[in-house]
């Protein structure tokens, strides 16, 4: 296949990476599954800039997001499948 | 293929080094401006000016000397000249970096003024300098280099591409017999009780624990909030990274999927277990972490970036990757390999690894750094808390 537009490191990860600098809107998306090495769709549901992160589950408040195969953080608002995840809806559990 | 044999210069304790410095070292603050005097007089030599050294005491004071020491001792360096305000602390950082058995001399300014403590230093420097200029490289097995990590400016490409690319490295490198160091404490965060699960032995496993518990403890003391844009920085959150805990499970993966650690350092304490793979109790600050790093005779350094960290050391040659398009792109001079091609599924972590090692290798046998050409010496000591 040809670049992917996001890839996600493990199979078991809720979230990808934009690893592409023209993420907008409405486009449709495709990504990689490193471990795995297969392809998944997503429509994006917002701008998202390169190395940030795409949700592949729709969060509810409160839902913990994984990366690498483990728990990155918990989500402080909503977010559907193909929205921009960072700051503004995840936050950390420590310190 | 892997590496049997790289060129280095042996030294006197028989230890490898992979470059050739003759020092400038000052005991303290005060004696920064007579070691740049020295340096400037004699072309070549390279003066490690830093802030501290005054009224340090305890563990503090015990880092100062072990760094500064260390800093000497370390095989990428010929001979040293030791510049200190009095003669006392100034002859126990000599006779530290004596035990090595290079040419090293101390030089105190009270009683002597600095206009004349710079000429004496001068014609010392000069001598330590056209002799170490004779110096050859000779073949050197593999197992006598020892490489640190530590990444910095982190993002998302960090811990998809770059960081698996150091880890790559580590489990090809590790079992043919290398020396290695991982740090940074703080960035552990969140990803703790896998990296404990990474020692290679209980022992080694509870004191990297303890380690990361009186690490964590004393951000806890001090934290005015979540240290969001101090760790992660700003520039990892620009770069896409959200919490610790995503930035710590990236940054482990510097050290591969099998290599376990076997030991666990106080800042700046030499290995003394063998070849293998340790962890050193480190800031996650770039350029203290690498000080520290070569301070316990790591000699060649593989830094990971995604937003385009450009740090380098005045003794440790750094050796930069990046996987991110645009720092590739756009901060070129500071890049040594471009990995990108991982995220546009060019390139896998099999042949990243590769890359890094012809790099590594070409370093370690001369090649200059980007970092090395565009003069980047960052030389930061660690201070444990305040002076008395």
């Amino acid at each position: 296949m040809s670049a992917p537009h996001f890839v996600v490191h493990n199979d078991t990860d809720t979230v990808g990476v934009v690893v592409v600098e023209d993420v907008k809107t409405g486009i449709d998306l495709t990504g990689w599954k490193m471990e795995s090495d297969d392809t998944i769709t997503v429509k994006a549901l917002n701008d998202i800039p390169l190395g940030h992160k795409i949700a592949l589950a729709n969060f509810k408040d409160g839902d913990a997001v994984l990366k690498y195969g483990h728990d990155i953080g918990k989500i402080v608002q909503d977010v559907a499948i193909g929205g921009h995840v960072h700051t503004h809806n995840l936050k950390t559990k420590k310190w | 293929m892997l590496p049997k044999n790289f060129m280095g210069y042996r030294r006197e304790n028989g230890r490898v080094g992979i470059r050739n410095h003759v020092i400038i070292l000052p005991l303290d603050d005060l004696s920064n401006a007579a070691c740049e005097k020295v340096e400037h007089n004699v072309k070549g030599t390279l003066a490690l000016p830093h802030h501290y050294g005054r009224l340090q005491f305890g563990e503090d004071l015990n880092l100062h000397f072990r760094t500064l020491i260390g800093t000497g001792a370390n095989p990428n360096v010929a001979g040293v000249i030791v510049i200190g305000i009095e003669p006392g602390w100034t002859g126990r950082v000599v006779d530290g970096i004596a035990k090595t058995g290079k040419r090293v001399e101390g030089f105190a300014l009270e009683r002597n003024g600095e206009i004349k403590t710079v000429a004496n230093a001068c014609r010392v420097a000069q001598e330590m300098l056209q002799d170490a200029s004779e110096n050859q490289r000779e073949k050197c097995d593999i197992s006598e280099l020892w490489v640190s990590v530590k990444c910095g400016e982190s993002d998302t490409t960090s811990g998809i591409g770059s960081n698996p690319t150091v880890g790559n490295f580590i489990d090809k490198m590790d079992p043919i017999g290398i020396t290695s160091c991982f740090g940074e404490t703080s960035e552990i965060t969140g990803a703790e009780l896998i990296c404990k699960e990474r020692g290679a032995t209980p022992e080694a496993s509870e004191k990297f624990y303890a380690t990361w518990t009186d690490y964590n403890d004393m951000i806890e003391r001090h934290k005015t909030d979540d240290l969001s844009e101090s760790q992660p920085t700003k520039g990892n959150i620009e770069g896409g990274l959200t919490t610790i805990e995503e930035k710590a499970f990236g940054n482990l993966e510097k050290i591969g999927k099998k290599t376990n650690y076997i030991d666990v350092l106080k800042p700046a304490e030499e290995p003394a277990k063998g070849a293998g793979l340790y962890f050193m109790d480190t800031s996650s600050a770039a350029a203290e972490c690498v000080t520290l790093q070569a301070a316990a005779g790591f000699v060649v350094h593989l830094f990971p970036t995604g937003q385009g960290n450009v740090i380098g050391n005045p003794i440790e040659p750094v050796i930069k990757l990046t996987a991110n398009p645009r720092t590739a792109r756009e901060m070129a001079e500071h890049v040594d390999l471009d990995v990108s091609g991982i995220l546009r599924r060019e390139m896998n972590y099999d042949e990243a690894g590769d890359r890094l090692i012809d790099i590594a290798m070409r370093t370690c046998n001369g090649r200059m750094t980007c970092a090395e050409a565009l003069g980047h010496r960052e030389f930061v000591m660690t201070k444990l808390y305040q002076s008395a």
